[in-house]
């Protein structure tokens, strides 16, 4: 199987805490490579103590083996550290539509587009979020943290 | 290499000890937002834990494993700095101990993601970006708490001089700091106090209280002399693999 189609594969495994982006999306498969037949992935944890890691390789594991991809390794590589800077305008206009504002510096609603808006708590219900306030439509809305 | 596996022995045990600390706080925090403030803050240093005690373990032997040093170390080898296995108290305490820890460790991971060695740079370029919001985080509740009502003021100040003397220990050098500093793989400690201080003072005059003056420094966790505290957090968090060894998730 060729390169681009594993892509195709890994593609199809939603992140496990945010499930309508894929973990190719957010970034963290970093990258692929054929070794003497053996399948390199490349894997990046996007905050250290990301609960969801563990689960991500297994789901790796299992999307591969059925697509008969049996040689292969995973690895994690912490350097250069995972960045929102990796989320394409897709990835974050995906976010938008879920109700969860996406990284930016000036952070806006994501119901109304308002800029004025009030932190609440710099922590949220995941490592990457925290909670908002907006004040012109008076919504609680999470914002994707920007690292 | 000895050395070496010492060393971030110490970096490991400083992350460990406090995530257990703080996941005391769990579901017992007074709102919900610091519950998930502190829960997060914790997984965070239970992650940069798990990274140094990796690396370490990698580095003693190819069949240890992170979880070995984790749960099968007695207390008088735990290398951790005295002020992480201090009881919570209450919520003032918490915050105390966690700024003076944040502000500590931001200087500290910047200078060790210089290091010459790979893997140490890594994981503190990792761990700076998580060290950012836990001490803007930590820093606003000093000001909120020391700059609001009276008696607010009157108890951060009582837990700012009873933590100070463990403050000390983050700035020492011992032979093995010393031997890593001269590799260019470890971080000059005494370095980074007057700068340290710098940022206190603006917090604290900010938040209207003040640095305790005359206090007697304790200092012995990386030499593995621990206050009466640390036994008790090991009992509670080592308990499942000693109860059954090798008991897996």
């Amino acid at each position: 199987m060729n390169i681009y189609k594993i892509w195709d594969v890994l593609e199809g495994i939603p992140d496990p805490e945010i499930p309508n982006i894929s973990i190719v999306e957010m970034g963290i498969v970093r990258k692929l490579k054929f070794n003497d037949g053996i399948l390199n992935v490349t894997i990046t944890p996007t905050y250290s103590g990301c609960p969801a890691m563990s689960v991500i390789k297994s789901e790796i594991k299992k999307h591969l083996i059925k697509e008969g991809v049996n040689d292969f390794e995973i690895n994690t590589s912490l350097f250069p550290p995972w960045t929102t800077g990796w989320l394409s305008e897709k990835t974050k206009s995906k976010l938008q539509s879920i109700g969860i504002a996406p990284p930016k510096k000036q952070i806006e609603c994501p119901y109304c587009n308002s800029n004025k808006i009030q932190l609440v708590s710099e922590f949220g219900s995941t490592l990457c979020k925290s909670y908002h306030k907006c004040i012109h439509c008076m919504e609680i809305f999470e914002n994707f943290k920007c690292i | 290499m000895d050395y070496l596996f010492k060393y971030v022995l110490v970096l490991a045990d400083d992350a460990l000890i406090l995530a257990q600390r703080l996941s005391e706080w769990a579901f017992r925090a007074p709102f919900l937002e610091e519950d998930i403030a502190i829960s997060n803050i914790s997984l965070d240093l239970f992650g940069r834990a798990t990274l140094f005690l990796k690396y370490a373990a990698s580095i003693k032997s190819d069949t240890l494993e992170a979880d070995d040093l984790a749960f099968k170390r007695h207390e008088r080898e735990y290398v951790n700095h005295l002020l992480c296995e201090q009881p919570n108290g209450h919520f003032g305490d918490t915050i105390v101990r966690q700024y003076l820890f944040d502000s500590f460790y931001s200087l500290f991971l910047y200078e060790l993601s210089l290091s010459k060695d790979k893997q140490l740079a890594d994981i503190a370029s990792k761990s700076i970006k998580e060290v950012a919001y836990h001490l803007r985080h930590s820093s606003k509740w000093i000001i909120r708490l020391g700059d609001g009502t009276d008696e607010s003021n009157k108890k951060i100040q009582k837990s700012i001089d009873n933590f100070w003397m463990y403050t000390d220990e983050f700035f020492m050098m011992d032979k093995i700091d010393e031997i890593m500093y001269k590799k260019h793989i470890g971080v000059n400690r005494i370095a980074l106090k007057s700068i340290w201080l710098k940022q206190i003072n603006n917090v604290f005059s900010e938040a209207k209280v003040k640095i305790p003056s005359e206090t007697h420094m304790l200092s012995g966790g990386k030499k593995g002399l621990h206050t009466e505290h640390l036994g008790h957090l090991l009992a509670e968090m080592q308990y499942l693999q000693r109860a059954f060894p090798g008991a897996k998730w």
